[in-house]
Parts: C-alpha cells; sequence; structure tokens
C-alpha cells in the first residue's frame, strides 16, 4: 500500500551488462507504466460520469433556467399546460418528508446501535446487525408496495383520524392535521422513508461506536457511571462527528428517494397545507411526470433533477467530510 | 445521605428507561423487517405459479398472464451490467488501493465513489435518458444496463479497494522481494488473496442494482411483450411491479406481489451468500 514508488525501481544492476536481464527489467517497467495508467484511467471513469452528468443535466435544464432565472427555485406553480413551472411544491414536499423521516429514524437509529454495542449479548450481536443491514437491503420498491397497501389503509384509520381528532382543534398547530385522512400524504410519507433510511443510519452509527477505544468506555464504567451515562457523555461526544455524519448520509437518501415516496405521497402538483395534504417530492415528480413528458417540460424536469443532484451532492459530500474527521480522530 | 439516595435512584432510572427505549427500537426494526416479509409471502405465494415463469406480461384487463419477459429482461440487463461493471470497478479499486496513497486524483476519487454510491438514483437515469435515449431516438435495454451500471461500478470500486487494504504488506513486500514487478504483485498476488471479497462486492453490486426501479423508468422503459432485443425497450421486474401495483386490474396487482416476492428473495439470498463468503475469508 504505502510502500511507495521505491518498490518497482527495477533493483536489476543494469552495469552487469547481462542484455538479457536488462531486456526483462526494460518490459516489466514498461508493463508496470501501462497497467498504473490503465488502473488509474479506469479510476478516473468514475470523475468523467460525474462531470457527465452534471453537465448533462445542466444544458438539458437551461431552457428552463433561461426561461424562469433563478425564480425557478421558489416559483409555486406547476403548470403543465401553460408551460409555467416552478420547483417550490417538489422541494418543499421533499425537504418535508426527508425531516419527518429523520425525526423518526435518527432517535431508533441512536436506539439500535446503542442496544448492538452496548446491551446486547455478543452471541447476539452478528446475527441482528446482520437482520438490520438486511433491512437496508430491501429493495426501495417493496417499501413502496407496503406503503401503499399495509401501511396506508391501516395509517389512515388508526393514525390519522385519532391525530385529527385530539390534535386537529388545537390552535396554532391544529392546521397540520387538517385535510383528508386516506393514509396518503407527506407524513405517511416521511414515516415510509424514514423505516428506509433507519438501517443506513443505525449501520453508521454502530460503526462509529465501535471505534470508542475500550479503555474510554471503561474508565467511566469504573467511575460508576451507568450504561446510559457512559452512551450520553463518553460515547456520544467522542463520536459526534460520524454520527453526524451518519444522519446526514440518511439525510442524502431520504432526499433521493424515488419509489417509497411516490407510491404514498399522493402526488399531488398543490403547495401542501397539512401533515396529511398529498404533495409531491423532486423524484416522485421526476418517476410520475418524465416518461409522458415532452419538450419544454422535459427541460423542467431536467431542471428538477439538477437541483436534487446539487443538494444530495452536497449533504453527501458534508457527510462524507464528517465521516473522514471521525476516521482522523480514531488515530488519537 | 438523603439526596444521595434520590440522585441514585434518579440515574437509575434514567438508565432503565433508556435501555429499555433503545432496545424497543431494536424490536420495531427487527418487527419492520419481519412485517414486510410476511406481507410479501402472504400476498406473493398466491401469484407464484408456473405460469408466472412461462407467459409475458398480460394486456389490460385479459386474464392470467405471468412475468416471463420482465424476469428475462432483468435478468438481461443485470448480466450486461456485471459484465460490464466488473472489470472497471476491480481495476479503479486496485488503483485506489495500490496506488493511491500518494495522489489527489486517487483521493477525489474516493471522495466522489462515495457520494456515487448514495446518489439518487432517480438522477442516473436522466443521465442515461440525455445520453442515451434522447440521442438514439428510442428506449432501450442497452440504455438500462447503462444505468444500472452507473450504480455498480461505485459498490464494486469501493469493496475492492476496502477488501485489497486488508490484504496484509508483507505479502506485497515478499512478492516485491522476489522482484516481481508491480502489476504482477496486484493481479496475481494481492488481488488473488482478496478474492472472496471481490466476490462479495459482485454479490452486493448485483443485490443492489436488481431492485432499482427508477434508473430504468425512462431507459428501459417496459415491454409488454418478450423481447431479448437490447436494443428495444425491454420489460424489467422493477418497472412493471411499479405500474401493475399502482394499477386497478386484480391480476396485476397479484403479479406485482409475485415479483415483488422474487425480487426480495433474490436480493435477501445475494446478501446471505456475500455474508457467508466474507466470513468463510475471515475465518480463514
Amino acid at each position: 500500500m504505502s510502500m511507495g514508488t521505491t518498490m518497482n525501481a527495477p533493483s536489476v544492476p543494469l552495469e552487469t551488462g547481462n542484455p538479457n536481464m536488462v531486456s526483462i527489467a526494460r518490459r516489466q517497467r514498461l508493463q508496470d507504466v501501462v497497467f498504473h495508467r490503465l488502473t488509474q484511467g479506469f479510476s478516473l471513469l468514475v470523475l468523467v460520469a460525474l462531470l457527465g452528468i452534471i453537465v448533462s443535466l445542466f444544458v438539458n435544464a437551461w431552457p428552463a433556467f433561461q426561461k424562469f432565472g433563478l425564480r425557478f427555485i421558489w416559483y409555486v406553480e406547476w403548470d403543465i399546460i401553460n408551460e409555467e413551472f416552478g420547483a417550490a411544491i417538489a422541494i418543499v414536499g421533499t425537504l418535508a418528508s426527508a425531516t419527518i423521516a429523520l425525526l423518526i429514524a435518527v432517535p431508533l437509529a441512536f436506539g439500535i446501535a446503542l442496544f448492538l454495542t452496548e446491551t446486547c449479548p455478543t452471541w447476539l450481536r452478528r446475527p441482528l446487525g446482520t437482520a438490520i443491514e438486511l433491512l437496508a437491503a430491501v429493495p426501495s420498491i417493496i417499501y413502496g408496495m407496503f406503503g401503499l397497501f399495509v401501511f396506508a389503509p391501516l395509517f389512515a384509520d388508526y393514525a390519522q383520524v385519532p391525530m385529527q381528532n385530539v390534535l386537529g382543534g388545537m390552535p396554532l398547530i391544529g392546521f397540520l392535521f387538517g385535510g383528508s385522512t386516506n393514509g396518503f400524504g407527506i407524513l405517511a410519507a416521511g414515516i415510509v422513508l424514514a423505516f428506509m433510511v433507519l438501517p443506513f443510519v443505525a449501520a453508521v452509527m454502530r460503526d462509529v461506536f465501535e471505534i470508542v477505544p475500550p479503555i474510554l468506555r471503561e474508565s467511566a464504567y469504573g467511575l460508576g457511571c451507568t450504561t446510559w451515562e457512559v452512551v450520553r457523555k463518553v460515547v456520544l461526544p467522542y463520536t459526534q462527528k460520524g454520527v453526524i455524519g451518519g444522519v446526514m448520509l440518511g439525510l442524502g437518501r431520504a432526499l433521493g428517494e424515488t419509489m417509497a415516496v411516490t407510491f404514498v405521497i399522493g402526488n399531488a402538483n398543490r403547495m401542501p397545507t397539512s401533515l396529511f395534504s398529498p404533495g409531491t417530492s423532486i423524484a416522485s415528480t421526476l418517476a410520475n411526470e418524465f416518461g409522458e413528458a415532452a419538450d419544454f417540460h422535459i427541460s423542467a424536469l431536467f431542471a428538477l433533477g439538477f437541483l436534487l443532484f446539487v443538494i444530495t451532492f452536497i449533504v453527501l459530500g458534508l457527510a462524507k467530510w464528517m465521516l473522514l474527521r471521525a476516521e482522523k480522530a480514531k488515530g488519537l | 445521605m438523603e439526596l444521595n439516595q434520590s440522585l441514585y435512584r434518579q440515574r437509575r432510572w434514567t438508565n432503565a428507561i433508556g435501555l429499555t427505549l433503545s432496545m424497543g427500537s431494536m424490536a420495531l426494526g427487527l418487527a419492520v423487517l419481519l412485517w414486510i416479509l410476511v406481507v410479501l409471502f402472504s400476498n406473493g405465494v398466491a401469484a407464484l405459479d408456473w405460469n408466472m415463469f412461462t407467459q409475458s406480461t398480460p394486456a389490460p384487463g385479459t386474464e392470467g398472464g405471468g412475468l416471463a419477459n420482465a424476469i428475462v429482461g432483468s435478468l438481461l440487463m443485470v448480466g450486461f451490467s456485471v459484465l460490464v461493471s466488473t472489470p472497471i470497478g476491480i481495476l479503479a479499486g486496485v488503483y485506489l488501493a495500490e496506488y493511491g496513497d500518494q495522489s489527489k486524483t486517487a483521493e477525489l476519487t474516493r471522495f466522489v465513489t462515495d457520494i456515487m454510491l448514495s446518489a439518487p438514483s432517480i438522477v442516473l437515469g436522466l443521465f442515461v435518458y440525455a445520453i442515451a435515449v434522447a440521442t438514439v431516438g428510442t428506449f432501450s435495454g442497452w440504455a438500462g444496463t447503462l444505468a444500472l451500471s452507473l450504480i455498480a461500478v461505485p459498490v464494486v470500486v469501493r469493496t475492492t479497494e476496502n477488501m485489497l487494504r486488508l490484504v496484509p504488506g508483507s505479502l506485497r513486500e515478499a512478492a516485491f522481494a522476489l522482484g516481481a514487478p508491480r502489476w504482477k504483485v496486484a493481479t496475481m498476488v494481492t488481488l488473488r488473496a482478496a478474492r472472496s471479497g471481490v466476490m462479495t462486492g459482485l454479490l452486493l453490486a448485483v443485490a443492489r442494482i436488481s431492485g432499482e426501479t427508477a434508473p430504468l423508468l425512462f431507459t428501459a422503459l417496459n415491454n409488454q411483450f418478450f423481447s431479448t432485443d437490447m436494443s428495444r425497450p425491454m420489460a424489467n421486474l422493477p418497472v412493471v411491479i411499479f405500474q401493475f401495483a399502482m394499477s386497478p386490474y386484480d391480476n396485476w396487482i397479484r403479479l406485482a406481489w409475485g415479483g415483488a416476492l422474487l425480487i426480495t428473495l433474490s436480493v435477501l439470498v445475494l446478501n446471505i451468500v456475500a455474508r457467508v463468503f466474507l466470513r468463510e475469508k475471515s475465518a480463514a
């Protein structure tokens, strides 16, 4: 790995004048250079792909950006017939569902990570950890179907109706629980999304909790701390950056998720007025409309895609940066 | 003493509540996994019959039908994606692990790969639409293959790199000391030592792309008929599930459940096999 370039310098003493050896050394050096460049070329393909994505999205989105300018971002309109497009409705839907998802998923993920690293018996750690990872492997369309056929009907009867009855009449927050209680909408999408990102966040948290040096934990236990205190006051501060990185990773996933959201968010191009009202996210707008779009509509959809890519890129970049810093702290 | 007692009690209670909640969230996570599997099995088994594998997707309003065209389409596209992404992913991973310590480009590549791992897959679909559908003028199996490869490559790159890094340095040094050139060390010593780890990465990549729906929606699209022509629109399980689940026809919804069960089972089996591979390696 870190053997440096000295390793591939030919160790054959050239001055011996053995022409056979010299030619072998030369050939091997040439092969090495070719191999180095070849593998480098393939790894650069990833960068080329990223550049290609950004450029092609932007080029295709250009007509929409040209017509609406920056206003596209906060313009509350999505009128296909009159070709008036703004991203505000989809952005609000995306951010609202992702926020709800994280509000639910992060405490649960923390609990799971705490359980797997502190209280779980050693022999159970592996199977339970694997189960959580399998939850992450379930394709998102399955979450979507599950949300559509199983979760939404139950959610309407056992959550939306009681919530509306109890909270709907309250001042200030009552409006959040208004609207129809058919099981679909922003809140339902957020909850399905929460279970979709939960395993990702939990897995990262577990991994960073495991890097806490045992001596730190043991000293805290030795001072008489309870398990909860060890986690709250030693483990969590020590792994702060890693935990934030994991949460950001979950956010990145939640923002860009298509299938789990499309099935349950209700798909309405209207500004949501309550947690129960149907809305749309950037990804679900793309999934629903792109197949039938033409001309300028396509360009507006590309503009949405471009915005989504930029937002998730920033979020995921920050997540990666935090996790790298957490990894560096491990070395101390 | 009085104060001490109450503080002690309070700390014990906080601890008990915290740990109970933690156990509760674990139970909830497991319950969701179980619930999803139970729902899938109870709805999906009803659709599992021989017709599902022999007949093509039914037209709207017609009885019966199966998923043969979608299964074959998915297998073809996933298969070709593996053929494309294996060499790219492994060679790029070799570069990052064997040459990647000193170069800035390698660091940047690693960063970008990690982001691409979680990038919204629907945007990758848009990108492939722009370069491989809009330019050619038709949706095609090749475009779907390209979109899936874009998702698979980062998975292969990162697992390959991680697995190569687990190979002990002494193994490399021994090979270098024998006068082996660098490319031989990389291909015949380290890559061979990390073989099962790299296989794991490939299996995980296959598992990842077999369930992807969003990038196929506007690349491979769908095809009601049986077709193995990769340059035409191609049926595939995820998109068929998406369309059928949203449809008003009972037999379509039944087939959607059957397809969902099929996909989930294969993805979970692939994941478990990949883990067994890895465990055997770490045991050896």
